[in-house]
């Protein structure tokens, strides 16, 4: 059974149409890809799946329950984590206590046990920030595990931002343009992190610019233009698609060259 | 234990301030500074943490100040029960109207907080059957099995422990997954959400408590004072303690002691200059946000950092 099902999702604002009567679904365990022209509605779906957008009309289902409409925190307790095009790092905070935020479901809520520092919250606590920093590891930022976030660079940002949203331990990851602004080299170590991710049985949804990678690391591959899909299938399939090649990866192909 | 340091050296200065405290008018001001600090450190917890603004806090001053004048002097009730009753009276207010006000963001939220501000001290005033309307009434001194606090000396003492315990809770609170909720809806409130995090709970849960904590510190005013006017609940007050928040430092309970510390003192060097105080804090509130927006004691600590 899917994991994730889009059915006929559609969202406008105003007279743009960011997404048109979008169908796909994900299976469990797999890396999809999502890709297309700027514009062509790849972070709507995401913002329409992760509950921060409501579709005009469609349904969303995740994991069996129709999910659609759901609000972000609703999302994230079903297993949905995410990650941003721009950056939303929480600069007012240490870099482990970034990542510390993304197991917030995993911790103590409680008001007065919080005011009084229980013993047990306070146990679970030093758990988290210990995972927190081995994440930190994970994702290749391990130097920066004393730092605070405004003191990290753009690239280490990005993979904090990974961090944070695997301590959820996610059922299902979805990756906004995480190799954007970064060099071949660090470019490459996200692929292999990517990778990893999916390794460990994860689900990953990826947005992602870069060709080389997307080809790499897809079992799946959505096209988006203007809204609507354009194609689906496996990078070979995709690759070889005229109408793809006319849209997009002909115009990528020409920026590369 | 590095997280007891700055407690350690508050409670070390609270200790030895009296042997420089030469008589009660002095004692009066740690007082006031202290009360004033226990709201700050309070209301910090909305303002410089999670982000949130509140342009009305000393009307739960006042409604705590009120629980207790009207419930022990008009009522009989003991004092300390009065309290705790304002207390959960001005909880269960501020719960109900924080979840509409709190959706709103940035200027929205600013006028909706005081209006909330204002309409308490109206009903302070109208209500002069209960309250003596801007006459005031006055209070009964507080007792708690068989012993009063009456001399300055022994509310100084009351003040200073509350003080202590209140930045005990707070900085337990910043320092647990709810205080890093808070602070992630300053940070980003999107990644928050998709973390999990409910805001709007957490926006509803922490105004509650800076209410709360503000309650709390109106009665213990009025008993102290032996007297109440709706003044404790004026606009100016309000303005006063988002100011203290703002001088003493964004996001950090001490800076907000700082804050108080400050802000109490210098209308008592400047009583001279009656009327010009309105002035002096608009001054400095405007100076502080150019000059240092994140604040006294963090601008201060970063240097150190620097410079270290
Ligand atoms: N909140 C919004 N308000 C108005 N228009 C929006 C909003 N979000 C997206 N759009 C519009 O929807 C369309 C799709 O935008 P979206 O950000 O989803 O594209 P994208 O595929 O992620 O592009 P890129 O590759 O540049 O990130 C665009 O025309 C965009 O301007
Ligand atoms: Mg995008």
């Amino acid at each position: 059974m899917a994991l994730l099902e889009v059915q006929a999702l559609s969202r406008s604002f105003g007279g743009v149409h960011a997404v048109q009567d979008l169908s796909f679904e994900i299976e469990p365990g797999k890396i999809y890809s999502i890709i297309g022209p700027n514009g062509a509605g790849k972070t709507t779906v995401f913002n329409l799946i992760t509950g921060l957008y409501r579709p005009s009309s469609g349904r969303v289902v995740f994991d069996g329950s129709n999910v659609t409409g759901k609000a972000p925190h609703e999302l994230a307790r079903r297993g949905v984590s995410r990650t941003f095009q721009n950056l939303q790092i929480c600069f007012n905070m240490s870099a482990v206590e970034n990542v510390m935020v993304g197991a917030h479901l995993r911790l103590d809520q409680g008001m007065l046990g919080s005011m009084l520092r229980l013993p047990a919250l306070a146990r679970r606590d030093a758990v988290c920030r210990e995972e927190a920093a081995e994440l930190m590891r994970f994702v290749g930022v391990g130097k920066y595990i004393g730092a605070l976030a405004d003191a990290m660079p753009y690239g280490a940002l990005k993979r904090l931002e990974i961090a944070r949203a695997l301590a959820a331990r996610p059922k299902m990851l979805l990756l906004d343009e995480p190799a954007a602004g970064l060099n071949p080299t660090e470019t490459h170590e996200i692929d292999e992190l990517i990778q990893k991710i999916g390794v460990s049985g994860v689900t990953v949804v990826l947005v992602e610019h870069d060709m080389k990678l997307v080809m790499g690391i897809s079992d799946r591959i959505l096209v988006l233009d203007y809204g609507r899909k354009l194609a689906e299938g496996t990078a070979r399939e995709v690759r070889d698609n005229p109408e793809v090649i006319a849209a997009y990866l002909g115009v990528v192909a020409k920026a590369a060259a | 234990m590095g997280r007891f340091r700055g407690l350690a050296a508050l409670a070390l200065i609270i200790a030895l301030l009296p042997l420089a405290l030469p008589n009660n008018y002095y004692y009066d001001v740690a007082i006031r500074i202290g009360m004033n600090a226990i709201i700050v450190v309070g209301l910090n917890l909305l303002i410089g943490y999670a982000g949130q603004i509140s342009l009305g806090h000393a009307g739960f001053v006042g409604l705590g100040a009120y629980a207790s004048a009207v419930l022990s002097s008009r009522f009989g009730w003991p004092p300390l029960a009065a309290m705790l009753f304002g207390m959960a009276a001005v909880g269960v207010i501020a719960f109900v109207v924080a979840r509409p006000i709190l959706r709103l963001r940035g200027h929205y939220l600013a006028m909706a907080t005081l209006g909330l501000g204002i309409i308490i001290y109206m009903v302070l005033v109208n209500e002069s059957a209960w309250t003596g309307g801007n006459d005031g009434m006055s209070v009964r001194p507080f007792s708690l099995l068989g012993l009063t606090l009456a001399s300055e000396r022994a509310w100084y003492w009351v003040t200073g422990a509350v003080l202590l315990g209140a930045i005990l809770l707070a900085n337990n609170i910043v320092d647990s997954p709810v205080g890093r909720a808070l602070r992630a809806v300053h940070g980003s409130e999107v990644a928050a959400q998709v973390a999990g995090i409910d805001t709007t709970r957490y926006k509803v849960r922490v105004f509650v408590l800076s209410a709360v904590f503000a309650s709390a510190v109106g009665s213990m005013m009025a008993h102290y004072l032996g007297f109440v006017s709706p003044q404790v609940s004026s606009f100016f007050h309000s303005i006063e303690l988002v100011t203290m928040v703002v001088v003493g430092g964004m996001a950090s309970t001490y800076g907000a002691v700082l804050g108080a510390a400050i802000l109490t003192t210098l209308p008592q060097l400047l009583a001279t200059f009656e009327g010009y105080e309105m002035i002096t804090f608009g001054l400095i509130l405007m100076l502080t946000v150019i000059f240092l927006p994140r604040g006294l004691l963090p601008t201060i600590a970063a240097r150190l950092r620097k410079a270290g």
